[in-house]
């Protein structure tokens, strides 16, 4: 599924961390974009463009437009060379284009935009950008738009996050065990239940993406079949366990608050000889009978 | 060169360099935070101070102290510069958040710092931040992170887990987040126990302090 990440077109999310990078599977995905013939466009806000060129071939590197928001994004030099409208405009003027084949736009990274910019803007920008498709008035038929967005997910709080992942598609979150690198895949396709699937991945330094198995399950260091397990019911000083009678005298009880429908017959059918109940006394030396009946000048 | 801000600078040597012999020749340069911020206060300056920062009451962003970075790595007289691959060294990042400078201010300031000096000139950078541990400090784990997610390697010295020990001081975890190298190992993460000596680190795998074998 890791594969076929981008033939559903939207906005895939790949979220990242610290200890689990995603930039290797976002330039894995644009090779597999650039090799199926799409139009990629990069904007990159985190690395120069020679590190993030680094490790494709030529037919690759010509494929793929780099919009440089690296060197100086906040027009701190005060040169003419800053693109006009930050990425935002950039991320437009991508989008006005009237060539109708597929487009693949790679964002490096959505963390530094919203970072950057307003949260609501910059989710309108996304959301026009991975509908325009269905844009209406529009004569000229647009080919399918795919947003790649890198999300570091530390640096921000649930409400962004949550309100990014609402926009996406396809959500993918990256981690791994024992050096092996995982990517957990959330998709969500209209009118239909979403999908989720764990994919164990790495990338090769050519940036294909080879899938894999899991990490393997000998390599657990719990279970060692030398050592067996130990009973810990032997060698006690008081009795565990229960004999056969024993055991069906205990299944065989019927407890005494049980309502069975045998009690209820009891209970309702009265015993013969039993209208009256006595009680026998057997009076001590001590005791004074007094025959009269203390309450007797009560008037109730 | 180097920059470093805010050790107050003491001509002690490490082994083998000579630092105040670096700084007379222009190798070392040093920003002494401490004594540059009472200038900002005290004297009148013409142009903007490094440290102009402390003097406004929303510290935007630290363009000046990037500025002053970038003065002190061009060559002098414009001519060819004498040191090459240069390395930036910041110590500590944790104090300018204590100062009022946003996280996204300082993650900028990195950002162009890393521009110039890796990019540019192909030289390094070391940035050491303080991790606030158990105390809830939302702007120092964006910084932390965000600085951590643009770094190519990560180290992270933190205490033993048992607790203080006079023969082994501390933990170093080393994380490589370099990805396409053609030889990455599979374990991306190392750890090491070191010891602090007078002049030196010694390191050691987890368990194999000399003291303890």
């Amino acid at each position: 599924m890791l594969d076929s990440l981008l033939s559903l077109g939207g906005l895939v999310l790949l979220r990242d961390s610290v200890e689990w990078e995603g930039r290797s599977l976002l330039k894995a995905l644009v090779k597999k974009s650039a090799l199926c013939g799409e139009q990629v466009h990069i904007l990159g806000c985190e690395v120069s463009e020679e590190e993030f060129r680094e490790g494709f071939d030529s037919d690759i590197n010509n494929r793929l437009v780099y919009h440089d928001f690296f060197r100086d994004p906040l027009n701190w030099s005060k040169t003419e060379e800053a693109l006009p409208g930050g990425p935002l405009g950039a991320l437009r003027a991508i989008c006005k284009r009237t060539d109708p084949g597929p487009v693949t736009i790679a964002l490096d990274s959505l963390s530094w935009l919203l970072l950057h910019l307003p949260c609501t803007t910059l989710c309108q920008a996304l959301h026009a950008v991975s509908h325009q498709d269905s844009c209406p008035g529009d004569s000229s038929p647009v080919g399918k738009v795919s947003v790649l967005g890198l999300l570091h997910e530390e640096l921000h709080g649930p409400g962004p996050v949550g309100a990014l992942s609402s926009l996406a598609q396809t959500e993918v979150t990256l981690g791994g065990r024992k050096g092996q690198a995982s990517a957990h895949i959330l998709c969500r396709r209209p009118r239909q239940r979403p999908t989720d699937q764990t994919q164990w991945f790495s990338i090769l330094p050519d940036f294909s993406l080879d899938l894999q198995e899991g990490p393997s399950v000998e390599s657990q260091p719990c279970s060692d079949p030398h050592i067996p397990p130990v009973d810990p019911t032997t060698h006690l000083t008081f009795n565990l366990h229960l004999s056969k009678k024993e055991r069906e005298a205990r299944d065989s009880l019927i407890l005494p608050f049980q309502f069975s429908s045998e009690k209820q017959q009891a209970l309702l059918r009265p015993r013969p000889g039993q209208a009256t109940s006595h009680i026998f006394y057997e009076p001590d030396a001590y005791d004074d009978l007094d025959q009269e009946d203390p309450d007797d000048d009560l008037d109730i | 060169m180097g920059v470093s801000l805010y050790t107050t600078f003491s001509p002690s040597t490490s082994k083998g360099v000579n630092l105040t012999v670096a700084r007379e020749r222009g190798q070392l340069v040093f920003l002494e935070g401490l004594k540059s911020a009472v200038d900002v206060f005290f004297q009148t300056q013409e142009e903007p101070h490094p440290l102009q920062f402390l003097r406004e009451a929303n510290a935007g962003n630290l363009k000046p102290l990037f500025e002053f970075v970038r003065e002190a790595l061009k060559p002098v007289d414009g001519g060819e510069a004498r040191w090459t691959y240069p390395v930036l060294l910041v110590d500590d990042l944790s104090v300018l958040l204590s100062l009022g400078v946003g996280a996204v201010a300082v993650l900028d300031f990195i950002h162009y710092c890393r521009a110039t000096v890796c990019w540019e000139l192909k030289g390094n950078m070391v940035i050491l931040v303080h991790d606030s541990g158990d105390v809830e400090d939302e702007e120092n784990d964006i910084l932390l992170n965000g600085v951590s997610h643009q770094s190519h390697l990560i180290l992270r010295a933190e205490g033993l887990a048992t607790g203080f020990c006079r023969d082994v001081h501390g933990q170093l975890r080393i994380l490589w987040r370099r990805p396409s190298q053609p030889t990455a190992q599979r374990d991306q993460s190392l750890t090491y126990q070191y010891k602090i000596q007078d002049k030196s680190v010694s390191f050691f795998a987890k368990g194999m302090s000399p003291a303890v074998l």
